[in-house]
């Protein structure tokens, strides 16, 4: 059941950025080129959702179990560490150069498009560096 | 700054925002879990036993919904602008930069704003400042 229901979630997340335009590259980058012929979406999609979220969170942080009767598993961390800061602002570089983030990556990618297929396997290289710098440190 | 409104989709993005929005809370109300999809993603390639299977239903349920879409209707346009060494390194930096940022649009800009989170409003602002000052250079400055 819990798996049914993440396979759920994960399909109407991709419905909500297909319908919202977000899967689209171009849109993306036409939203963060505030110089240029600006297009606000991203921002209503961004305030659509988080519409949403204030009041469901809200409900998620008062539970000790989640309905299928799991562990919360909401995060701990406060600090406003370096690499929060710095990690967030590579990824933002890359967001910009592509204008593709991790979700709408996936997305395209069962669209079938050979360029998405290529920035996901580098996204997940670079993950996997990630993942073997921390390890060995 | 110039509005570019015939590009401008103020109710698909609210819509589909919406929809984005309940799918997170589905997932955080039913499952107790993030739908951060770098954190997802990036924990597949940290195997542990009973955490990988809702990692890949739902990346899966994420990479079907073109193939959903399609039962009703065309898929809207998508155009990719860069070309495959941009995309190369565009990937590299969003698959370190979230890893270490601990998040991307999803886990801080969507989860992260809406639970009031402090390290998400900061991760927020640096992706969104670092992409914005990218965009400017690369359309701006070097004119590509």
């Amino acid at each position: 059941m819990p798996v049914l229901m993440s396979f759920a979630a994960g399909l109407v997340f991709g419905i909500g950025l297909l319908l919202s335009g977000m899967s689209n590259p171009a849109k993306v980058q036409g939203f963060l080129d505030l110089a240029g012929r600006w297009d606000p979406s991203l921002a209503l999609v961004m305030g659509g959702a988080i519409a949403v979220g204030l009041i469901g969170f809200r409900l998620a942080h008062v539970r000790t179990r989640s309905l299928l009767g799991g562990a919360m598993h909401l995060p701990t961390a406060r600090d406003l560490s370096k690499p929060l800061v710095l990690g967030s602002l590579a990824f933002g570089a890359g967001w910009g150069l592509a204008g593709f983030c991790p979700g709408p990556a996936l997305v395209s990618l069962g669209t079938g498009e050979a360029k998405a297929v290529v920035f996901v396997a580098a996204m997940l290289a670079g993950m996997f560096v990630y993942e073997l710098i921390e390890r060995y440190r | 700054m110039s509005i570019d409104w015939p590009h401008f989709t103020p109710w698909h993005a609210l819509a589909g925002g919406m929809l984005i929005g309940m799918a997170s809370v589905l997932f955080i109300l039913f499952n107790g879990r993030i739908a951060g999809i770098s954190g997802i993603a990036g924990g597949l390639l940290r195997p542990r036993r009973g955490d990988m299977d809702w990692r890949i239903a739902f990346l899966g349920g994420l990479v079907l919904a073109p193939l959903a879409w399609r039962l009703f209707a065309a898929l809207p346009e998508a155009r990719i602008d860069a070309g495959y060494g941009t995309l190369v390194v565009a990937g590299l930096l969003v698959g370190v930069g979230t890893r270490y940022g601990a998040g991307c649009t999803s886990g801080h800009g969507v989860c992260g704003l809406s639970r009031l989170s402090p390290r998400s409003l900061v991760a927020t602002l640096s992706f969104m400042a670092a992409g914005f000052v990218t965009v400017f250079v690369m359309r701006h400055l070097l004119g590509a």
